[in-house]
C-alpha cells in the first residue's frame, strides 16, 4: 500500500529538474547596463568603444565589463546604478546626438541556459526603475477634424461640379448644405450622396430654403477613432524608440488610452518633450538650375535653399512649398500597377490636392523632393550644467521625377525596396499626431527605489519561509520536513514559470509569493490533520495516510478554486502592479497544489510505503 | 506537536446569539466611520502631485525629508531621482488648498532648510479622471470576486452555503475597510488588490468548514443541524487555526521587513486574515444555520427520498 507507481515518480523528478533549470537564471546578477547604438549618421565601431573607455577612465567611473554586441550595439555594464547614471550623464554629452544611450539590466547568464529559452524574470517598473506614462487620446476633436475636413470636401466637390450654394456650414455634429432651389438642392443631394458615402443625408425644407443634412454614420466614426488610437500609437512609438530606451513598451489600454512604459528611463521632461515633438513633410520641387557646388562655397541661388539627404548628399530645393504633411489624410505602400516598383500612396485634402494638380502641371518631368522635418530635443553641457535645447532636423527622404500632373491621391516610386516603401508610408503617416492627446497619469521610479525594493522583498521572503519551515518541523515533525521540501520546490516551480513566461514581477508580486508561501502548506495541514484524526479512531498508520490524502483532496480543490477566482478578477480588472499580483497568485495556487498533494505524497510514500509502520512520525 | 490534545468539543453555535451582537457592532461601526469619515486614499484614488527639485550638490534624503516635515509635509515620499542631485517628493493633496499652493509651500520648505541652494525643476500633477476610473473598478471588481464566488458555491454545494459564505465575506471586507478608515491609514491600489485576497483568504477558510458540514451532514445519522455544526467546526479547529497562524507568520514578515510600500498591503491582509478566520467559524456557519440548512439539503441527489430524513428539532 501507498506506492507510487514509476512514471509518477519520473514525472515529478522531471518536474523537478525543468523547474530548477528555468529558475537558475535568477541567480545570476542583474547589472546596471547601458546600451550605446549608432544612429543614422553614425555606427559603433572598435574606435567607438576605445573612446568610450578613455572617457570612463577619464572621469575615473569604472565599468565591470564592455561588450561588441552582434547587433552592432556597445553593452557597458556597471557595479552600481550610481555609476551607471554618472557615465550616462557623460556620454551622453561627450558622445553627442550621433550615438543614443539607453538604461537597461544585464545579467551573465550562460550561453547554454540562454539557448534553451531560460531567462532571469522581467521586472517591472516598480523594480528596475523606469517611466510610466498614461496618455488620454482626444478621440472628440479627431471627429471633429474629421467633420471639417468634410466640410472643406464637400464645398470643393459642389463648386467642381458647378451646383453653387448658399451656404456650406458645420452645425455641431453635422454639415449644413443650404440651396435657394429644391431641384439644385436634389442634385447637390445625389452627388455628395454618390462621392462620400460615408455619409448619412437628409434633406430638409425650410420657410423657403432648401437644406441637406450631413453626419458621419456610426460605422465611419468608429472607423476614425480606431484609425486615430492606431496612429497615434505609431506616432508615439517613433517617437519613444528616437529616445533610446531598452524595451520600451507602448500598448493600448481600453478604448481610448494608451500606456507607455520606458524601464531604465529617469527623465519625464525628456520623455514628455519627445512624446509632443513635432515632426512633419513638405513636398518642394528641386532647383535643377542652380549649382550644388556654388552653395555649398556659401553662394545660394535666389528663391532656393540647400538641404541633405540622409545619406548626406547635398541638393538644392525651391524655397516655395507645395504641401505640407498636415495635408495628408493617408499613405499606404503598395506596388505601381504598371511597372511592378515599390510605391507610396499618398492621400491629400482637397485645398492640397488642387495646388498640387497645379504645380504637377507646370513641372512634367522635373524631380520633386519630399523633406522630412522633426523637432527634437539634444542635451549639451554648458557652464557645468546640463541644458536640453530643442533641435530642428530637416532632412530629404525621397526625390522623384512628376511623370504625369496628379491631384488628391498619388503615388511616389523611385524607392529601392517594398521595405523602403513601407517605411516612408509609416514616416508619412506618423508625421503627426491624429489627435491630441493628454497625460493623466504619470509614475517614475527611481533605480534606488528599484532596487531597495527588491532587497526588502527578497528578505521578506527568506524570512516568511524561514518562519513557517520551522513551525512546520516543530508541529508535524517528518511529515513537517515533507512538506518544507514541497515549500521550497513550489517556491522553485513559482520563479521557473515566471521566468518562462517572462511574466512582469512587480513589488505586489513578490507579496503575492510572500502569501502563497503562507497559504500553499495550507493544503498539507489539511491531509496531515486528516490523517492525524484516522489515526485518533484507530485507523493502521497506511491506511492513515492513504485516507488522510483521499478525503482531503475534494476539500482542498474546493478551496482552491474560490481563491483561483479572486485572482482572475484581479487580474481581470488589475493595471500594471495589481496585474502582477494576481499572476504569481495564480501561478502559486496551481503549483502549491501540484507539490503539496502529488510532491509530498510522493516522499512519503518513498519512506512509509510497502512496509512495516507502528507509528507515523506525525 | 498538537494544539489541542484530543478532539475539541466546543459548543460554538451555543454562543452565536453574541457572536452576532459583537459582529453587528463592529460591523455598525465601520460601516459608520466610512460614511462619516471615509476612507484616506492614496494618490492612486485621489490623483496626486510630485516636485521635481534640483541640488547644486548632491542631496541627502534624510535632509530633505526633515525639511518637508518641518514645513508640515511628513507624509511626502522622497527619493533620489536620475542624479543624486535631484529629488522627488511626492506629495497628497489636501482639502482646501489647490495643488500649485502644496507644491509652492514644499518648495520654500526645502529652499529655507536648504539656504537657497534648491532649484525648483517641475511640478507635475496625477488627473484626478484616472483616480475616478479606478474607483469604480475597485468597486466592481470586487462585486464581480462576489458574484463568481456565490454563483461557484452555489453550484458546488448549496444556495445557503452561498449565501453564508457571502455574508461572511461581505462581513470581512466591510471590517477590513472600517479598521483602515478608523485608523486613517493610507488606501490604495495595493491595499485594495489585499481585500481582494482577503475575499480569496476567508473564503478558503470557509469553504473548508462547510466542506466538512456537509460531509458530516451525510454522515452522521443522528444530531440535529447545530450538533452537525458544532461537530465539524470542531474537527476542523486545529486546521482552522494553524494555516491562519503560518499565514499570519508571512504576513508580519512582509509588514516588518517588507518596505513601506508594501506595508499597508502586509496590514490590510494581517486585519483580513483575523478577521475572516472569526467569521469562517461565526458568520458563514452561523448564517447558515440561520438559514434554516438541514440533513435533507445535502444528500446527494440520486439518493434523495431513499432515506429517511431527520426533522429539524
Amino acid at each position: 500500500m501507498n506506492r507510487y507507481p514509476l512514471w509518477k515518480n519520473l514525472l515529478l523528478l522531471a518536474v523537478v529538474v525543468i523547474g530548477l533549470i528555468y529558475a537558475l537564471p535568477n541567480l545570476f546578477s542583474q547589472d546596471p547596463a547601458m546600451e550605446i547604438s549608432g544612429t543614422r549618421r553614425a555606427e559603433v565601431t572598435a574606435d567607438t568603444r576605445t573612446r568610450v573607455e578613455e572617457i570612463l577612465r577619464g572621469a575615473g567611473i569604472g565599468s565591470k565589463a564592455i561588450e561588441h554586441s552582434a547587433n552592432n550595439r556597445l553593452l557597458l555594464r556597471f557595479n552600481d546604478s550610481e555609476s551607471q547614471l554618472r557615465a550616462r550623464d557623460l556620454l551622453e554629452v561627450e558622445l553627442g546626438s550621433d550615438y543614443s544611450q539607453a538604461l537597461t539590466l544585464s545579467t551573465d547568464v550562460p550561453g547554454w541556459l540562454r539557448g534553451m529559452g531560460a531567462l532571469p524574470m522581467y521586472l517591472g517598473l516598480d523594480l528596475r526603475g523606469g517611466i510610466h506614462v498614461l496618455i488620454d487620446v482626444d478621440m472628440e476633436a479627431a471627429v471633429e477634424k474629421a467633420l471639417e475636413r468634410y466640410t472643406d470636401d464637400i464645398r470643393s466637390l459642389l463648386r467642381t461640379e458647378k451646383l453653387r450654394y448658399t451656404r456650406v456650414a458645420q452645425e455641431g455634429e453635422r454639415i449644413v448644405v443650404q440651396y435657394s432651389s429644391a431641384a439644385l438642392r436634389d442634385k447637390a443631394y445625389d452627388v455628395i450622396g454618390n462621392e462620400f458615402r460615408e455619409l448619412v443625408l437628409e434633406s430638409a425644407d425650410l420657410e423657403g430654403d432648401f437644406l441637406i443634412h450631413a453626419a458621419i454614420s456610426r460605422a465611419e466614426q468608429a472607423q476614425i477613432r480606431k484609425f486615430a488610437l492606431d496612429q497615434n500609437i505609431t506616432t508615439l512609438r517613433n517617437r519613444v524608440n528616437a529616445l533610446g530606451v531598452a524595451e520600451p513598451i507602448i500598448q493600448q489600454q481600453g478604448e481610448r488610452r494608451i500606456v507607455v512604459q520606458l524601464p531604465g528611463a529617469q527623465d519625464p521632461a525628456k520623455l514628455k518633450e519627445m512624446l509632443g515633438a513635432t515632426a512633419t513633410l513638405e513636398y518642394r520641387l528641386e532647383d535643377t538650375e542652380g549649382s550644388v557646388d556654388a552653395a555649398l562655397a556659401g553662394k545660394l541661388p535666389v528663391g532656393s535653399k540647400l538641404y541633405r539627404t540622409r545619406e548626406g548628399q547635398p541638393i538644392l530645393l525651391k524655397k516655395r512649398v507645395i504641401v505640407t504633411g498636415n495635408q495628408i489624410t493617408d499613405a499606404a505602400s503598395g506596388f505601381d500597377q504598371t511597372t511592378g516598383q515599390p510605391a507610396v500612396i499618398v492621400n491629400l485634402d482637397s485645398a492640397g490636392g488642387s495646388r498640387m494638380r497645379r504645380v504637377t502641371t507646370e513641372n512634367v518631368n522635373k524631380p520633386m523632393a519630399v523633406v522630412f522635418i522633426e523637432t527634437r530635443p539634444e542635451t549639451t553641457m554648458v557652464d557645468g550644467e546640463r541644458v536640453t535645447r530643442k533641435v530642428q532636423v530637416e532632412e530629404v527622404i525621397s526625390v522623384a521625377s512628376i511623370r504625369e500632373p496628379f491631384g488628391r491621391r498619388f503615388q511616389t516610386t523611385g524607392l529601392d525596396s517594398p521595405q523602403e516603401a513601407h517605411d516612408l508610408a509609416l514616416l508619412l503617416r506618423a508625421g503627426a499626431l491624429a489627435a491630441p492627446i493628454d497625460i493623466v497619469e504619470e509614475r517614475t521610479i527611481g533605480p534606488s527605489l528599484g532596487q531597495d525594493n527588491i532587497d526588502q522583498g527578497f528578505r521578506s521572503v527568506v524570512i516568511g519561509l524561514a518562519l513557517v519551515m520551522l513551525f512546520m518541523a516543530v508541529y508535524y515533525r517528518a511529515f513537517g520536513l515533507v512538506a518544507n521540501m514541497a515549500l521550497l520546490l513550489n517556491l522553485v516551480l513559482i520563479v521557473a514559470i515566471l521566468s518562462m513566461l517572462q511574466a512582469t514581477l512587480t513589488l505586489p508580486g513578490i507579496a503575492g509569493i510572500v502569501l502563497t508561501v503562507g497559504m500553499a502548506v495550507d493544503a498539507n495541514v489539511l491531509i496531515f490533520e486528516r490523517i492525524r484524526e484516522e489515526i485518533r479512531v484507530g485507523s493502521t498508520p497506511q491506511a492513515s495516510i492513504y485516507a488522510g490524502y483521499e478525503k482531503a483532496l475534494s476539500t482542498i480543490v474546493d478551496a482552491n478554486i474560490t481563491t483561483l477566482i479572486a485572482a482572475v478578477v484581479l487580474f481581470s480588472f488589475g493595471t500594471g502592479p495589481i496585474k502582477g499580483f494576481a499572476v504569481t497568485l495564480f501561478i502559486g495556487i496551481l503549483t502549491s497544489m501540484f507539490t503539496a498533494i502529488l510532491g509530498t505524497r510522493a516522499v512519503i510514500n518513498l519512506i512509509y510505503g510497502n512496509r512495516r509502520v507502528k507509528r507515523l512520525a506525525i | 506537536m498538537q494544539l489541542f490534545k484530543s478532539e475539541t468539543s466546543i459548543r460554538f453555535m451555543a454562543r452565536r446569539k453574541m457572536a452576532m451582537l459583537i459582529s453587528g457592532a463592529i460591523l455598525l461601526a465601520s460601516l459608520l466611520s466610512i460614511i462619516v469619515q471615509g476612507l484616506n486614499l492614496g494618490i492612486d484614488f485621489t490623483g496626486g502631485i510630485l516636485v521635481e527639485v534640483g541640488y547644486k550638490k548632491p542631496a541627502e534624503l534624510a535632509g530633505v525629508r526633515s525639511a518637508l516635515a518641518q514645513g508640515g509635509f511628513d507624509d511626502a515620499m522622497v527619493q533620489h531621482f536620475g542624479t543624486s542631485q535631484d529629488v522627488l517628493v511626492r506629495l497628497a493633496p489636501r482639502d482646501g488648498m489647490e495643488s500649485a499652493e502644496i507644491s509652492d509651500k514644499a518648495y520654500a520648505a526645502l529652499s529655507a532648510a536648504s539656504g537657497g541652494g534648491v532649484e525648483l525643476r517641475r511640478v507635475e500633477f496625477v488627473g484626478p479622471q484616472v483616480g475616478d476610473e479606478l474607483t469604480e473598478q475597485g468597486g466592481l471588481a470586487m462585486l464581480y470576486a462576489l458574484i463568481g464566488i456565490l454563483i461557484y458555491v452555489a453550484l458546488r454545494f448549496e444556495y445557503r452555503f452561498a449565501l453564508g459564505s457571502v455574508i461572511a465575506l461581505v462581513h470581512d471586507v466591510l471590517i477590513t475597510l472600517g479598521i483602515f478608515s478608523l485608523l486613517r491609514i493610507e488606501f490604495d491600489l495595493s491595499v485594495l488588490a489585499a481585500i481582494l485576497a482577503v475575499i480569496g483568504y476567508s473564503l478558503n477558510d470557509t469553504i473548508v468548514v462547510f466542506d466538512r458540514i456537509r460531509e458530516n451532514f451525510r454522515k452522521l445519522r443522528k444530531g440535529s443541524s447545530r450538533e452537525v455544526i458544532d461537530a465539524s467546526l470542531n474537527q476542523t479547529l486545529s486546521r482552522t487555526l494553524v494555516t491562519s497562524l503560518t499565514t499570519l507568520l508571512v504576513l508580519i514578515a512582509l509588514a516588518v521587513f517588507g518596505g513601506e510600500i508594501i506595508h499597508g498591503f502586509a496590514l490590510a491582509l494581517i486585519i483580513g486574515v483575523l478577521v475572516g478566520t472569526y467569521s469562517s467559524i461565526y458568520v458563514a456557519s452561523s448564517s447558515v444555520l440561520a438559514l434554516g440548512v438541514s440533513k435533507a439539503d445535502l444528500m446527494p441527489v440520486e439518493k434523495e427520498g431513499a432515506e429517511a430524513v431527520d426533522a429539524e428539532p
